[in-house]
């Protein structure tokens, strides 16, 4: 079995009265895809953004490899640089090209020189099928091809897990496609992938790992076959059903 | 003597004004640039002494009349011994003032700068201070052009106030003239007409650095 890359150990956040995550514990596994899903406001999106402290849980561990993140010792910059995060409304920075937003975290984050990144970057973008849009400002682009910029800009550096944060929730659903063609090459390619979806046919075809949540908490765990068909707990049946029915066995 | 004898006779003296007036002008919006950064990125960043020296500063000086600070400045400060030349009080005043304006513009900019980009910069791991310089300065200085043009164009206009601490600008040139021939009414049309070429040319420019600055799409 491959080892634990992300170990999250009861994980607890409240906003005021409004408890988001009640201890919350899982762990994701080296190259394995583990997909999120459960009802909006069940705090998927705010687990996500604890895992690299963007949110600061209030209570509980979370570990990338071995280093703990949660330590107050730990440079969350360099941990944050390790981690990529691919967000729901993309994220791009609107005032740079499509090479510069892959292209910016190498040289001022990773201090990598310019012709190297410049070369990374491309790369990056080749791989989610946008180097001819190098040039290209985000607001030229259609919602999928930013997407996929936002994808190759978390990928040039060089992480050792990706979050998603509902990445074809804001798209237009012809180009949700191109988005999760993407997705499933990264995973494929062995790419450590956490991502909160609800795109079931995605979650079928690629995820190690399907997590149910509500209400903080996690329901029911397990892998698509058992998720999808042998669930034992009612609420997670009645989540799916309802799931497939909208959003069905989308492409693969 | 025709309006345009008149003209041809007192414009060089008017032109010599209209240099010091745009010396004033460029020196006292590079002033308040400077210094209405800092103060901007101090009210959105700054912690709270920062934050509240920062606000002190504002509203102290858009709570006072320019003319007042100009007068403080000049006729105030050498009860305390310190002397100031004309220009040099007209150039400070103007300066902070301006300071205190375009901080306003430019702490708009930075916080109409979407959220969701930072949260971006932060999760590739960038510093604040990274983040605000690749990520948000770039588009404040974007952002902030429209109203920062009507900054530069009242400061242009707001520079004939300096007249009445006798700096040598347009205006006290126009006075100077007017005592010796009388003929106030015309020289005062000069004066506004040049005054209007100044600022037509100015909104022109900042018409074109609009569009030479605009982000591809946005």
């Amino acid at each position: 079995m491959p080892e634990v890359i992300l170990k999250v150990e009861n994980l607890y956040k409240s906003y005021g009265e409004l408890t988001v995550l009640n201890g919350i514990s899982f762990q994701v596994r080296q190259g394995e895809t583990t997909v999120i899903i459960g009802t909006s406001g069940t705090g998927k999106s705010t687990l996500l953004t604890c895992i690299n402290l963007i949110t600061p849980p209030d209570k509980g561990r979370i570990w990338l490899e071995e280093i703990e993140i949660t330590d107050p010792k730990t440079d969350i910059n360099l941990v944050r640089s390790s981690i990529g995060m691919v967000f729901q409304h993309f994220n791009l920075f609107t005032h740079l090209t499509v090479l510069d937003n892959v292209r910016l975290g190498l040289t001022v984050v990773k201090k990598i020189p310019k012709d190297r990144a410049t070369a990374i970057s491309i790369e990056k973008l080749n791989l989610v099928g946008l180097a001819d849009k190098l040039n290209s400002y985000p607001a030229q682009l259609s919602g999928g091809q930013q997407q996929r910029v936002s994808i190759a800009r978390a990928l040039a550096m060089d992480p050792k897990l990706i979050l998603f944060d509902e990445p074809t929730s804001a798209l237009d659903p012809e180009l949700i496609g191109e988005v999760l063609n993407v997705m499933v090459k990264l995973a494929e390619s062995g790419m450590t992938m956490v991502v909160v979806s609800h795109e079931m046919g995605f979650a079928r075809a690629v995820a190690n790992d399907i997590i149910f949540m509500e209400n903080g908490i996690i329901v029911e765990e397990g892998d698509p076959e058992t998720m999808f068909h042998h669930s034992r707990n009612p609420r997670t049946q009645e989540f799916l059903h309802k799931i497939t029915e909208l959003y069905g066995g989308r492409p693969k | 003597m025709s309006f345009l004898e008149l003209t041809w006779n007192i414009l060089p003296k008017l032109l010599e004004g209209t240099a010091i007036t745009i010396e004033l002008t460029l020196i006292a919006i590079t002033i308040g640039i400077l210094m209405g950064i800092p103060v901007a990125l101090g009210r959105v960043y700054g912690n709270k002494s920062i934050y509240t020296i920062c606000t002190f500063f504002v509203e102290i000086i858009r709570g006072t009349p320019l003319l007042t600070q100009l007068f403080i400045l000049y006729f105030g400060l050498p009860s305390i011994g310190i002397m100031l030349s004309p220009f040099k009080a007209a150039l400070i005043g103007m300066g902070i003032n301006s300071a205190a304006y375009q901080a306003e513009y430019f702490r708009g900019a930075i916080q109409s700068v979407k959220e969701e980009q930072l949260i971006a910069a932060y999760s590739l791991g960038m510093r604040q201070g990274q983040a605000i310089r690749y990520i948000v300065l770039p588009q404040m200085f974007r952002l902030v052009i429209p109203s920062w043009s009507n900054e530069l164009i009242y400061l242009l206009k707001y520079s004939s106030m300096a007249y009445m601490i006798q700096a040598p600008e347009i205006m006290s040139q126009g006075r100077l003239i007017a005592s010796r021939n009388f003929r106030t009414f015309e020289v005062f049309i000069v004066v506004a007409l040049i005054y209007l070429v100044l600022v037509l040319v100015l909104s022109k420019l900042l018409d074109l650095m609009e569009r030479r600055f605009s982000i591809p799409g946005l």
